[in-house]
């Protein structure tokens, strides 16, 4: 609007059409609103109403959706609305998500505003920066045509009799019509913008919604998480305790056995729930180890570098204990890395680096191999990658055909105090 | 080095089964538990009242089914740093091991995984071992560890690791060479070249094999 070009651009057209059809829909709402409230409330007594007072109340959905298309208008940004979509067909469903809403409510509040306050003011400024200076500008038309050619009056008050007086008047009419232009322009985009914040927020309920969002999903992480140590403990509680307590059975019952068919069938039962029990033992560290959640981080990548093929070179240091999600997604990282350099990258060794700079945890793990690991081609790296992105995170992977490869990650986290596990 | 007399031990296990079975196999074996507890605290409180020859303990025990058995032990180590601790662990995890072998000097103490009570004779001979002040780690951790290639170890031949394995696990001189099937004095050979490579000047022998075990662990 500072621009010089303001007076001869389509704005000042645009800020009247605005305000114009906001007078107009604000009048047609109110009388909408106020007859369909008054049936309603009479009918209630009779039930039929109910139905109609419930249309009353979601009356501010598709008033809000004219609004928002009228806020083009004035506004180029788009303003979508953001119901959400019901959980199911059907009217049901979607009646109850929409009663629910708090931006159903939000936008039935924004129609009764329109319908007493909004659009009387819509219809003030028209009158007052628009009528008002197109009468004046058309004072010699009105004295040549209505007054005969001898008197008008300007704006119903000043007596004007001559002709220089009333193109006088004319010409002031038209410097106020181009100021008041650019209060119309101002009236205008207040008025859009209080639209936009009532009822199509721009940033900060979309930053709101976004900080939800990550929080939803990170609490299907760690639900996920709990659940798998859940398991661990039940396992290791249950099925692991009575397979021991068989074993040493089986072991007494071999030292007592005479040799003979007996003895050896019992030799046989017991090397199988060994293995059985071994079978278990490794199933259980797979489902979540109890070094990281006794030790941490350190011991646990130690640890999975002890249990790698290939030989692991292993330069981690932490400050202390991190978030247990944080532990986690980084002990299953390096896992899986060190999962495909055993069978993919034909490495001859690896090393696992990192530790804890600026707030953020770093690790990096690198081979000798080959290289040519494609993070797109549907491996576990986009698991791995969907993982770390819950918790913030960043992976980034670089395996030039020929090797090496590197596979680093990081995550914004801090260490937590022994006293407090964190969560 | 190994004992027959009969040991009083003090059993620390959470799971009723296999705390019952333990009693069971011990008292068989000739061997008398004193207690036998289902926590941590009520094991440090049983050593107290008791002054077993060795303490048997689970790692994961109540409150917080963490790693309170292992702590426990620790501590009694700390108190006492003689006294004999053999862990029985579900996980084959150095962490775990490092902790106990890190109480004390490291000589009498045993990290076991569960499964070896199974091999109700091996187990025995372990407790017994670790009762006389040897120092018994799983061959599961062992076989870990022997995949890693890192100093100090770099410097030791391949027949030297193997030895160093076995005599981690628990074994006697005797029963390295019958492994290998090599005669006890190669073994003794391969001991005293394991000992200086790893710059362990000559003390009391035991002390020593405990030592090498403990470079290999950190190793």
């Amino acid at each position: 609007m500072s621009r010089p070009g303001f007076l001869v651009s389509a704005w000042p057209w645009r800020s009247v059409a605005y305000l114009l059809t906001g007078a107009v829909t604000g009048c047609v709402a109110l009388v909408g609103i106020v007859t369909a409230a008054a049936v309603g409330g009479l009918l209630a007594i009779v039930l039929v109403g109910v139905p109609l007072l419930v249309l009353t109340a979601l009356a501010g959905i598709p008033l809000a959706r004219l609004e928002r298309l009228r806020l083009r208008l004035v506004d180029l940004e788009p303003a979508p609305g953001r119901h959400a979509a019901p959980s199911a067909t059907g009217l049901r469903p979607w009646l109850t998500t929409r009663l629910r809403a708090p931006a159903t409510w939000r936008e039935l509040g924004y129609a009764l505003l329109f319908a007493v306050l909004l659009w009387p003011v819509d219809a003030l400024a028209i009158t007052v920066a628009l009528l008002f200076p197109l009468s004046m500008v058309a004072s010699p038309l009105l004295m040549a045509t209505v007054g005969d050619g001898m008197e008008t009056k300007v704006l119903k008050q000043w007596t004007i009799t001559t002709w220089p007086m009333a193109f006088g008047v004319a010409a002031l009419g038209l410097v106020l019509l181009a100021l008041c232009a650019y209060v119309l322009g101002v009236v205008a985009g207040a008025r859009a913008e209080l639209t936009r914040l009532l009822i199509a927020p721009r940033d900060a309920d979309l930053g709101a919604e976004l900080v939800e969002l990550t929080r939803s999903r990170a609490r299907l992480v760690d639900a996920f998480e709990a659940e798998r140590r859940r398991i661990e403990r039940d396992l290791h509680d249950g099925a692991q305790q009575r397979l021991v307590a068989l074993t040493m059975t089986l072991g007494l019952a071999r030292l007592d056995a005479p040799p003979g068919p007996l003895a050896d069938q019992l030799a046989t039962a017991h090397d199988q729930a060994g293995r059985a029990l071994a079978e278990l033992r490794e199933l259980i560290h797979g489902i979540h180890p109890k070094v990281l959640a006794d030790y941490g981080l350190e011991a646990a990548v130690a640890d999975a570098a002890d249990r790698s093929p290939v030989p692991v070179e292993v330069t981690l240091e932490l400050p202390g204990r991190l978030s247990q999600s944080v532990e986690a997604a980084a002990y299953f990282v390096v896992c899986e890395a060190l999962a495909n350099i055993a069978k993919h990258s034909g490495a001859g060794r690896a090393e696992v680096s990192g530790g804890h700079r600026d707030g953020r945890l770093f690790l990096a793990v690198r081979d000798d191999g080959r290289g040519g690991a494609d993070a797109a081609a549907g491996s576990g790296l986009t698991g791995l990658a969907d993982r770390v992105s819950v918790l913030d995170g960043r992976l980034s992977l670089s395996s030039p055909a020929g090797g090496p490869t590197l596979l680093s990650v990081e995550f914004p986290c801090d260490p937590c105090e022994p006293t407090d596990r964190c969560a | 080095m190994r004992t027959d007399r009969s040991l009083r031990v003090v059993l620390a296990e959470d799971g009723v089964l296999l705390r019952e079975g333990l009693v069971g196999l011990l008292h068989r074996c000739g061997h008398e538990v004193v207690a036998a507890v289902g926590d941590a605290e009520a094991l440090v409180a049983a050593v107290e009242k008791h002054s077993p020859d060795i303490v048997v303990t689970d790692v994961r025990m109540p409150p917080g089914f963490q790693d309170e058995g292992l702590r426990a032990a620790v501590r009694l180590r700390e108190r006492t740093p003689t006294l004999p601790v053999l862990v029985l662990s579900q996980y084959v995890q150095r962490a775990y091991a490092s902790d106990l072998l890190d109480s004390g000097d490291g000589s009498g103490v045993g990290y076991l995984l569960k499964d070896r009570v199974g091999q109700v004779e091996e187990f025995v001979d372990a407790l017994c071992e670790v009762a006389a002040g040897g120092t018994v780690v799983d061959p599961e951790v062992v076989r870990q560890l022997l995949r890693r290639r890192r100093d100090p170890l770099e410097r030791l031949t391949p027949r030297e690791r193997e030895v160093l394995a076995l005599i981690a696990e628990g074994r006697s001189n005797a029963a390295v060479a019958r492994e290998l099937v090599v005669s006890e004095a190669a073994v003794g050979k391969h001991i005293s070249g394991i000992l200086s490579k790893l710059d362990l000047p000559p003390a009391e022998e035991t002390h020593r094999r405990v030592l090498a075990v403990l470079a290999y662990l950190r190793a």
